[in-house]
């Protein structure tokens, strides 16, 4: 049996903040640069100073990396696909980053373009799983992820275009009519 | 036919809800709406590598971090990351975290009134060697008041955070100290309904690692979520 999940308390940044990276992109890197900025809201509606964020993503080609994640303050040589981001005071967050390509999924079938987040924060008992698609993707309806979310409900896994070319806006809403999808993980 | 969830289940009560009033923060922050049952893809049997090379021997020993030494009763935490089956999980990066010995955290946003102390930061990491072994040494942290309910005291622990092979690995726990009174009034602690599983966040006290004149050893095994037998196995 596993351990049990407990919070992260209102103090994790003592102990995490050193993996801390809002720019995944490497010299040389192929692919499209993008910028995906959000903000975490509360069931009050209420920002959310207090959260961190973890992605996981694959490269350009559709392939996660296994380069080894290195310690904020150090520019790692190669694309390591993990970054952990904590919310500012207004609970907004941004991440610099290639978009991903296509990842294999169930049976062979290749999965829409997405990044996986994780997050964390006081009141929280176990971290929430979710995803961060992108707009305007045929393969968005296709995908298995995707696809066993209500039709209603999926342009919170979308995040949608932005004034600035290359950027996104996503955003959590741990609440509330506009409640982002989670998954059970 | 391929299986399209690759980890094992929790077993019922061993997991906290993400909804568990008693402890008022999750009120407004817990999902309402149903979960979606996940698959799990490469993106989530995948995870981030850490080397060796991201920690350093002070990294391990909280009690030289700084030109004195903290106040406090030292101890020495170490066991074993294992996966569901008892395997040891190596490279595994541990994380963790904790007040010092007077119940303050080195963090802006502590008020709590008991006196920082500056040769303790009181955070530290190390990767699992090739059995899954991990060990630190520490201060014991102290007990402090927050916000909750009238007249609320977090029980001593430490903050654990841990990744091991893959995403659906990852935890986020906390450690705490054997006979510690404030263990059955804490909504943190009691949020997981098995008290089976809330037992095993409890160390133990180790006399094979207690060094002489030196430490107090105890004893902290964390077991990751196991992936589920594949048909050949079972
Ligand atoms: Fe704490």
């Amino acid at each position: 049996m596993s351990s049990a999940s407990q919070t992260v308390g209102p103090f994790f940044s003592i102990g995490l903040e050193h993996l801390n990276r809002n720019d995944l992109v490497v010299p040389g890197i192929a692919g499209t640069v993008v910028t995906i900025r959000g903000q975490i809201l509360d069931g009050g509606r209420q920002p959310v100073p207090d959260a961190q964020l973890e992605i996981w993503q694959a490269d350009a080609e559709g392939n996660y990396s296994e380069n080894k994640c290195e310690a904020a303050g150090h520019s790692p040589a190669k694309f390591t696909g993990f970054a952990r981001i904590f919310t500012d005071a207004e609970g907004r967050f941004a991440i610099r980053t290639i978009k991903p390509g296509s990842v294999r999924g169930i049976a062979g079938a290749g999965q829409a373009p997405h990044i996986a987040v994780f997050v964390f924060m006081r009141g929280l008992l176990k971290p929430l799983y979710t995803r961060i698609y992108f707009p305007g993707e045929a393969a968005n309806d296709s995908d298995a992820v995707l696809s066993l979310v209500p039709a209603d409900r999926k342009d919170t896994l979308i995040a949608s275009v932005s004034e600035k070319t290359d950027s996104f806006e996503w955003n959590v809403m741990l609440q509330g009519p506009h409640e982002t999808v989670f998954f059970e993980w | 036919m391929h299986d399209p969830r690759r980890y094992r289940k929790f077993a019922a009560g061993t997991q906290p809800e993400y909804l568990h009033p008693a402890y008022v923060s999750s009120v407004k922050r817990a999902p309402t709406k149903p979960l979606i049952l996940l698959p799990h893809t490469k993106t989530e049997t995948t995870g981030p590598v850490f080397g060796h090379s991201l920690v350093t021997a002070a990294d391990s020993d909280l009690t030289a971090q700084h030109s004195g030494e903290p106040l406090g009763e030292r101890i020495i935490v170490s066991g074993r990351v294992l996966d569901e089956d008892g395997h040891g999980v190596p490279d595994s990066l541990v994380e963790v975290w904790q007040a010092n010995a007077a119940g303050r955290y080195t963090h802006k946003v502590d008020q709590h009134g008991a006196p920082l102390d500056p040769n303790f930061s009181g955070c530290g990491r190390v990767v699992t060697d090739a059995e899954g072994r991990y060990r630190f040494v520490s201060i014991k942290p102290g007990a402090y008041p927050w916000g909750n309910h009238h007249n609320a005291w977090r029980p001593q622990h430490i903050h654990f955070s841990l990744f091991g092979a893959g995403l659906l690995t990852r935890l986020v726990t906390q450690m705490y100290f054997p006979g510690d009174p404030l263990l059955e009034f804490d909504p943190i602690y009691n949020s997981t309904a098995d008290e089976n599983a809330r037992r095993r966040l409890v160390a133990k006290f180790d006399w094979t690692t207690t060094e002489r004149s030196h430490a107090l050893g105890y004893r902290f095994d964390i077991v990751l979520r196991g992936r589920e037998q594949t048909p050949a196995e079972k």
